[in-house]
């Protein structure tokens, strides 16, 4: 075996290894391929609307959308409820929707809890958790700031004021 | 004179310590002797030159030299091991008890619970070691030493083991740890013969040419190592490749009697039709246990079905299930579905399902009208009881308790400790009562409520805790266990034996060299000098 043959035969096994190194500190520090970033287009779904039909992410291509993922067991989701409507009743005619996902209650549940808040923004039931494990929901409130085009702008976890949704908000509007 | 020119005229790569040709020691500064053969070169190598010790001249054998080099494989493995040591003295980020993980709460947490220490354990990164990236730099590197020690050693190795040296130089065969020599007083034509038989006897193979005769054996557990490191190799490839999407899954689900449940990641459902704990009869314990009242399980077991959802396009939309396997599940006894695997891994035992009660009518006597059934997880709005007669739900809390403001709230979305608000109408009769279930009473809105309910006996229901896993690389990863296993047989329980016999002039020389077990060889040794008679006094030398 010539000199020149045996430096082809160790760059290539050197580059092997490379490309393997490559590979292991990529996938242990990208921990969550599947994680939903800001940026991401909004993973399409269907659920079947509280005390209605069933609405598709899609079909609100268009629109401002706030996906808001919460339960009636979550304090601070229950207190930031009504700036969700407030923020909904001001700029729906402007293009905006509020979106609650229920994490998996049932509707006699859910039902009074909303009607006590005075919510009227739509309540979609994810009821086996579907949509929850698809976004990776862990902590609630979870909010989605989703454009017109149904890109995630923005992404925040935890209870949210009325002056923070409202500056969110302006940069989703259509 | 060139140091790589031997006297017998051939010209050896640079680091070769015994001649490629005639087995002559190289090194200029040792004069071989018979006195000083305790310097007589090590024999692992077969004195060939590593490769890596040839050339040093290109970036790429820069590198190549670098991994080649034992003692830089050793430093890896030691720095790794001190760093795995220091990512256990203060818990892993994944451990610690902090509601939401932002980077200064993550802070917050270490220093205020470990002091300055933990700042500084946090500052560098250790709170996230193993999958920092230099640590998995670390581990890659170690693989590289692996396969570039291995190739470095294993390719002069085989060819110095490949075409076996006949007519050694004397002072290779004097080198040997044991060797002897006698002077031929008549002329032995049939010595060589001799030996050739009783060493194919003892299972040698036998290399022949003029004046010299070597039997070997068991070449092949010379290679072990280098086939336990080949194991090694697939084995860490096959921990690579889980990190491929699609290669490795691990999921945890709760599964109550009844229930289908998604198993994310997947287009997999998982129904459990039932769960029983089977508990040891007395009669089948060897002897009798004072267990005072207490029992022992025998099995924990899940009778599940697993469905593929060809809806699967679209989350959240009502699955169209479709029925893949089904079966038990025992701990150990996964139930199988093409690569995926379904262990019993947990269970919540006799929870509450649903309440049941009987609706009383006070006026007719405390007469039951009917039965009403509230299931805590599917809960109906409304229900007939009987005809004419409704309950309806008003407001339910799973886990009731009164908040801040007294109002009543659920603690959790687990049905704890449920409360129902229930309103009851009848069409015949213009009636609407209210009345609220609590903690297994029932508060009616008025005292002289026509009707009421009474509590009867709920449905308990088991949760199992179902492991669902798929791992692709499980094949490769025995495989390569598999083959780790043969090379350390290989080098473990054969030897590379080898016995020369060579003439020189008037002068028999004999010399053995084996990789382990000296006593072994020795004794084959002693025996081929019985069986040949030879005059001889055989030396073992003490390396």
């Amino acid at each position: 075996m010539d000199k020149k043959n045996r430096t082809y035969i160790r760059i290539i096994i050197l580059g092997v290894l490379l490309v393997a190194l490559i590979f292991a500190i990529y996938s242990s520090v990208v921990k969550d391929p599947g994680v939903v970033k800001a940026g991401d287009e909004a993973p399409n779904f269907s659920l079947q609307q509280l005390n209605g039909s069933n609405v598709k992410l899609t079909d609100l291509r268009g629109k401002g959308v706030v996906l808001n993922f919460w339960g009636t067991w979550c304090e601070p989701c229950k207190t930031e409820m009504p700036a969700l409507q407030k923020q909904y009743e001001a700029l729906k005619d402007k293009g905006l929707v509020v979106v609650g996902v229920n994490i998996g209650e049932t509707e006699v549940a859910v039902d009074p809890f909303v009607k006590s808040l005075g919510v009227q923004f739509p309540i979609l039931m994810d009821r086996k958790s579907d949509v929850t494990k698809l976004y990776k929901i862990g902590q609630i409130p979870a909010s989605y700031f989703i454009d017109e085009d149904g890109v995630v702008r923005d992404i925040f976890v935890g209870q949210m004021s009325e002056e923070f949704i409202a500056d969110k908000v302006a940069k989703i509007l259509p | 004179m060139d140091d790589r020119k031997c006297e017998c005229g051939h010209t050896n790569p640079v680091g070769t310590m015994l001649c490629e040709s005639c087995g002559k020691p190289l090194d200029s500064r040792q004069q071989l002797t018979a006195e000083t053969a305790k310097e007589f070169p090590d024999m692992r190598y077969e004195g060939m030159a590593r490769r890596s010790q040839t050339y040093s001249k290109t970036v790429i054998d820069k590198i190549w030299n670098f991994f080649s080099s034992v003692k830089i494989a050793i430093y890896l493995i030691i720095i790794t091991l001190i760093a795995s040591a220091v990512g256990t003295i203060f818990p892993q980020q994944q451990y610690i008890p902090v509601p939401v993980y932002t980077e200064p709460e993550i802070e917050n947490f270490y220093t205020s619970t470990y002091g300055t220490l933990g700042k500084i354990y946090y500052l560098l990164g250790f709170h996230n070691l193993y999958s920092s990236w230099w640590f998995v730099t670390l581990l890659v590197m170690i693989g590289t030493s692996l396969v570039i020690c291995s190739l470095d050693r294993i390719i002069p190795l085989y060819k110095a083991l490949n075409k076996p040296r006949l007519n050694q130089h004397e002072s290779f065969l004097k080198g040997q740890k044991i060797y002897g020599s006698m002077e031929l007083q008549e002329d032995k034509h049939d010595l060589f013969p001799r030996a050739a038989e009783e060493l194919k006897k003892k299972g040698y193979r036998i290399y022949q040419e003029g004046n010299s005769l070597m039997g070997e054996k068991a070449r092949f557990s010379r290679w072990g190592p280098y086939v336990n490191h080949i194991g090694l190799i697939i084995f860490l490839l096959g921990v690579l490749l889980r990190n491929l999407p699609g290669f490795y899954m691990n999921e945890y689900v709760w599964v109550r009697e009844g229930q289908t449940v998604a198993i994310s990641g997947t287009p997999y459902y998982i129904k459990n039709e039932q769960y029983t704990t089977e508990y040891w009869k007395e009669d089948e314990m060897p002897e009798k246990l004072d267990l005072q009242g207490g029992v022992i399980p025998k099995s924990y077991q899940t009778d599940a079905v697993l469905y593929v959802n060809k809806n699967k396009s679209l989350p959240g939309a009502e699955p169209d299930l479709q029925e893949v396997a089904r079966g038990p599940i025992v701990v150990n006894h996964p139930l199988e579905y093409e690569d995926l695997l379904v262990y019993q891994s947990g269970v919540q035992e006799m929870q509450l399902g649903a309440l049941n009660f009987q609706l009383i009518d006070t006026k007719a006597g405390n007469t039951p009208v009917g039965s009403v059934k509230l299931d805590l997880f599917e809960t109906k709005p409304e229900q007939q009881v009987a005809d004419g007669i409704k309950v309806r739900v008003l407001d339910y809390y799973p886990d009731f308790f009164l908040d801040a403001s007294g109002k009543p709230a659920t603690k959790t979305n687990v049905p704890n400790n449920p409360m129902f608000a229930l309103e009851i109408t009848s069409d015949k009769e213009p009636v609407k009562e209210k009345l609220v279930y609590l903690r297994g009473s029932i508060i009616t809105e008025k005292q002289d409520q026509r009707y009421t309910l009474q509590i009867v006996k709920p449905d308990l229901i088991d949760i199992s805790g179902l492991l669902v896993r798929k791992d692709k690389a499980m094949p490769i990863i025995y495989f390569g266990a598999f083959i780790v296993i043969l090379g350390l047989v290989m080098g473990f329980y054969w030897q590379h034996r080898r016995i020369w016999l060579q003439r020189n002039g008037d002068t028999l020389h004999l010399a053995a060299h084996t990789n382990k077990n000296w006593f072994g060889i020795r004794k084959e040794v002693d025996h081929l000098v019985e069986k040949l008679e030879l005059v001889m006094l055989i030396e073992q030398k003490k390396k």
